[in-house]
C-alpha cells in the first residue's frame, strides 16, 4: 500500500523505479517475495471491503425499511421498532468537531514548541510524555471523565460560563448543567486526539529544511515570523494529515465517549446538554438486541458511521490537495 | 523538493492511515460493548484441581451478564466437586439467545424470557426456561440530609420517570412521605444507556403498575426514555446518582452497598412500604409461584407480587435449555448441573445479593427437569 503511494507521489522517476524493480525481480526468490508481500499487502484492502459488504448487507433490512428517515430521523424506540440515527450522526460529528478545536492548537503550539523553541533536555522528556496520551486506555480515559472532568465542569466550568459570564441564554450553553454532555465528550476526545496531531505535527516541523529558516532568518524576520511565514506553511499539509489522522480517531472512539456523553438520542443546539454517538449506540446496544429489525438497524448505524468516515476523509484529502495547489506550499 | 515531496507522501500516507484507524474504532466498539463480558471458565479452575483427564470442556453456555458472579461461583464450585466443566460467556442475554436458536451452544441464559417469536425461531424446538435465582433492583437516590429513607408508590415512580413529577418537594411525593423536609430540588432521572436485563424488569414494573407507562415507553431492554441520561452499566448509574444530587435512578442491589446509596422504600400491592433485599424478593418469587399452573413454562414475571412482605421490583433469571436435547450425555450432565445449583446452589445466593428461589419453586423445577428427553424425535 505504502509502496503504490510513494509510486504515485513519486511520479517524475517512474520508469526508472519499475525497470529496476524488473531486473531484481527475475530471480525466482524475488519473485516469490514480491507475490508474498502483495498479498498481504492486498489483504488488508480486501479484508476493509468485506467488512463493508458485511456491515451493509446487514443493515440492509433497516435501511429498506426506514429509507433516507434512517438517517434524518430522530426517534429511536426500540420497543415499538422505531429507528432513526439523526441524533447519533449529530453526535458524531459534533462531539469530533469540539475536539479538534480544542486540541488543535493546543496541539500544534506543543509542537512548535518542541521543535523550535525547547532545549534539547527538554524536548525528548516532554515529547514522551505527551505520546504517552496516546497509550492510556479510553475506558480509563472514561473514568477519570466520571469521577474528575465530569462533576468539575458542572460545578465550576458550566456555572461560570451560565452565570459568571452571563451566557447561560445563549443557545449554545443554554439548559441544564448535569456535567455529563456533548461538552465534556468533545474535551474527552481532545485529549484523546491531541498527541496524534502533536506527534505528527513535530515531525513534520522537524523534517522541514534549514535552508528554509535560514533564508527567512537571513531576510530579517524575527524567529516568530520565521515560523509563521517560512515553517508553518511549509509544514501545512503535513499538519492537516495529522489532524485527519486525530480526526479518525474522535469519530470512532467508544468506550471514553459513551461514558461522559449521557447517551440521550436527542439533537440540541446547547453543547452543555447530552447527546449521543453512533459508536455509543451500536456498543450500548448490541450485546442486548434480539430483534431483527434492531439488530439490522445498528447495523446500519455502523454502515451510517463507515460512510460519515470515508466521506470526511475525502474532504480532508481534497482540503489537502487545494492547500498543496495554492501558491507558497 | 525531495522534502516536499516527503511531506506529500506522508500525508497521504496519513489519510488512509486515519480512515483505517477510525474503521478499527468502529469494530472494536462491538469489542467495547462486550468489555464486562467475561468469559467464566471453569475448565481452569478443574485443570488446575487435576480434574478428570479428557481436558476439554464438557458443556458450553452464553447469557446474561447479570448472573455472572453467581454462575461464575457456581461453574467453579461444580467443576471442584464433580469434575464436569462448563464455560459460560456472559455475551449478553441477546447474546445468549441467538446462540440458542442457532444451538451453538448446549444452554443459554437471559434476564427477560423468550418473546413466543423468539421461541418459534429456535432450531432445536421448544425451550424450557428454568429461573435459578431472583433479582433485585432498587431505586436509588441522593438527597443528602434525609432523616429516614424516602418512600415512592409504584405511579409516582413512573410519573418521576416519565417526566410528569419534576421537583423533589412535588406534592405528591410530600403525601407518600408525612413528616420529612423534602429539598425543592430538580430531579435528575438516570438510567442505563445500554441494553439490559435490569432495565427489563425495571420498566417490567412501571408498566405493570402505570398505564400510561405502559402505552409510553413500554417495556423492553432498551427504551425509548422521556426525560434523563444514561449511564453505563450498573456501576455507571451508580456513580452518577452518587455524583449528582437530586439524582434517583435504578440499580442491581449488589451496587446499592459498594457505592452507599441511599434506597426508596417501594409500596407493594398489598400497601406496604418495602426495602429492596434479598428475602423481601424470594416472597415475591413465592407469591407469584403460587399461582402457576402446573403446566407453565416459568416465562412469569414477579414483579408487583402478591403479599405482605414482598419487594415489587424483581425478577427471575432464566437458564434456556432444549426440552429435547440432542445428546443424551450432556443432557444427563447439565440435568444434573441445574438439579444442584437448585438444591445447593442457593446458598450462594444472599452473598452475592441475589435472592435464593422459594424452595416450593426449586421442587416444582426439579420434577419438570425429569421432563427433557435426550436424542428423542425433534
Amino acid at each position: 500500500m505504502t509502496d503504490v503511494s510513494a509510486g504515485s507521489a513519486l511520479a517524475a522517476t517512474p520508469s526508472q523505479e519499475s525497470a529496476a524493480v524488473r531486473i531484481h525481480g527475475s530471480s525466482p526468490g524475488d519473485r516469490i517475495y514480491r507475490w508474498t508481500t502483495m498479498g498481504f499487502a492486498l489483504i488488508i484492502p480486501i479484508l476493509l471491503c468485506l467488512i463493508a459488504w458485511e456491515v451493509f448487507a446487514a443493515g440492509w433490512p433497516a435501511l429498506r425499511t426506514f429509507g433516507i428517515g434512517f438517517f434524518t430521523q430522530s426517534e429511536w424506540d426500540a420497543v415499538n421498532g422505531k429507528f432513526g440515527a439523526a441524533p447519533a450522526i449529530f453526535g458524531t460529528l459534533v462531539s469530533s468537531a469540539i475536539a479538534l478545536i480544542i486540541a488543535t492548537p493546543l496541539a500544534v503550539g506543543v509542537a512548535i514548541f518542541l521543535s523550535e523553541f525547547a532545549p534539547r533536555w527538554l524536548r525528548q522528556p516532554v515529547a514522551f510524555f505527551v505520546d504517552l496520551l496516546a497509550a492510556i486506555p479510553s475506558v480509563v480515559y472514561g473514568l477519570w471523565g466520571i469521577l474528575v472532568l465530569v462533576p468539575f465542569l458542572r460545578d465550576h466550568v458550566m456555572p461560570f460560563i451560565k452565570d459568571t459570564m452571563h451566557l447561560g441564554e445563549f443557545p449554545l450553553f443554554s439548559g441544564p448543567a448535569y456535567g455529563y454532555s456533548m461538552f465534556a465528550a468533545g474535551l474527552i476526545l481532545a485529549i484523546m486526539v491531541l498527541p496524534y496531531i502533536s506527534a505528527v505535527t513535530r515531525e513534520v516541523l522537524l523534517a522541514v529544511p534549514r535552508s528554509q529558516r535560514e533564508a527567512a532568518l537571513a531576510l530579517g524576520a524575527t524567529r516568530w515570523e520565521m515560523i509563521w511565514d517560512a515553517v508553518l506553511p511549509f509544514a501545512r499539509s503535513g499538519i492537516i494529515g495529522g489532524i485527519i489522522l486525530g480526526l479518525g480517531r474522535a469519530l470512532g472512539e467508544t468506550m471514553a465517549v459513551t461514558m461522559v456523553i449521557g447517551n440521550r438520542p436527542e439533537i440540541s443546539a446547547s453543547i452543555f446538554q447530552p447527546g449521543y454517538t453512533m459508536a455509543s449506540l451500536i456498543a450500548n446496544e448490541f450485546s442486548e438486541a434480539t430483534n431483527d429489525l434492531h439488530v439490522s438497524a445498528l447495523m446500519a448505524v455502523g454502515a451510517a458511521l463507515f460512510i460519515v468516515t470515508v466521506l470526511v476523509n475525502m474532504i480532508a484529502r481534497w482540503l489537502v490537495w487545494q492547500i498543496e495547489r495554492a501558491p507558497g506550499a | 523538493m525531495s522534502t516536499e515531496l516527503d511531506a506529500e507522501v506522508i500525508v497521504k500516507r496519513l489519510i488512509v492511515l486515519g480512515t483505517a484507524v477510525s474503521i478499527a474504532c468502529v469494530v472494536s466498539s462491538c469489542g467495547s460493548g462486550n468489555e464486562r463480558s467475561a468469559t467464566s471458565d471453569s475448565a481452569g479452575a478443574a485443570a488446575k484441581l487435576g480434574g478428570s483427564g479428557s481436558g476439554g470442556v464438557d458443556l458450553t453456555g452464553a447469557g446474561a451478564t447479570f448472573p455472572n458472579p453467581i454462575y461464575a461461583k457456581w461453574f467453579h464450585d461444580y467443576a471442584a466437586k464433580t469434575g464436569v466443566r462448563i464455560n459460560y460467556q456472559s455475551i449478553g442475554s441477546g447474546g445468549g439467545i441467538r446462540q440458542l436458536q442457532e444451538q451453538t451452544v448446549d444452554f443459554g441464559a437471559s434476564d427477560a424470557p423468550m418473546s413466543d417469536s423468539e421461541m418459534v425461531r429456535a432450531k432445536g424446538g421448544p425451550v424450557l426456561h428454568i429461573p435459578t435465582v431472583v433479582g433485585v433492583v432498587a431505586v436509588a437516590y441522593n438527597l443528602p440530609g434525609l432523616a429516614q429513607p424516602i418512600k415512592l408508590t409504584g405511579p409516582l415512580i413512573a410519573d418521576i420517570f416519565l417526566g410528569k413529577v419534576t421537583k423533589w418537594n412535588d406534592t405528591r411525593i410530600a403525601a407518600a412521605n408525612a413528616g420529612l423536609t423534602l429539598p425543592a430540588k430538580d430531579i435528575l432521572v438516570v438510567h442505563r444507556s445500554e441494553g439490559s436485563g435490569t432495565t427489563y424488569v425495571f420498566s417490567d414494573y412501571l408498566s405493570a403498575v402505570s398505564p400510561v407507562w405502559k402505552n409510553g415507553p413500554g417495556k423492553g431492554k432498551e427504551l425509548q426514555w422521556p426525560v434523563g441520561l444514561g449511564g453505563k452499566g450498573n456501576e455507571g448509574v451508580a456513580g452518577q446518582i452518587k455524583q449528582t444530587p437530586g439524582a434517583v435512578g435504578y440499580i442491581e442491589l449488589a451496587y446499592v452497598k459498594p457505592n452507599n446509596l441511599s434506597v426508596a422504600l417501594i409500596q407493594n400491592s398489598a400497601g406496604q412500604f418495602v426495602a429492596p433485599a434479598a428475602d423481601a424478593a424470594t416472597a415475591a418469587a413465592d407469591g407469584a409461584a403460587a399461582k402457576l399452573p402446573p403446566n407453565t413454562d416459568f416465562r412469569v414475571s414477579i414483579v408487583n407480587s402478591p403479599g405482605a412482605q414482598t419487594y415489587p421490583i424483581a425478577s427471575f433469571t432464566w437458564l434456556l435449555v432444549y426440552r429435547n436435547q440432542p445428546d443424551a450425555t450432556k443432557a444427563k450432565k447439565l440435568t444434573d448441573f441445574i438439579r444442584w445449583a437448585l438444591s445447593d446452589g442457593q446458598k450462594d445466593a444472599a452473598a452475592l445479593d441475589y435472592a435464593p428461589l422459594p424452595s416450593s419453586l426449586a421442587t416444582k423445577l426439579v420434577a419438570r427437569l425429569d421432563s427433557l428427553s435426550a436424542g428423542g424425535p425433534r
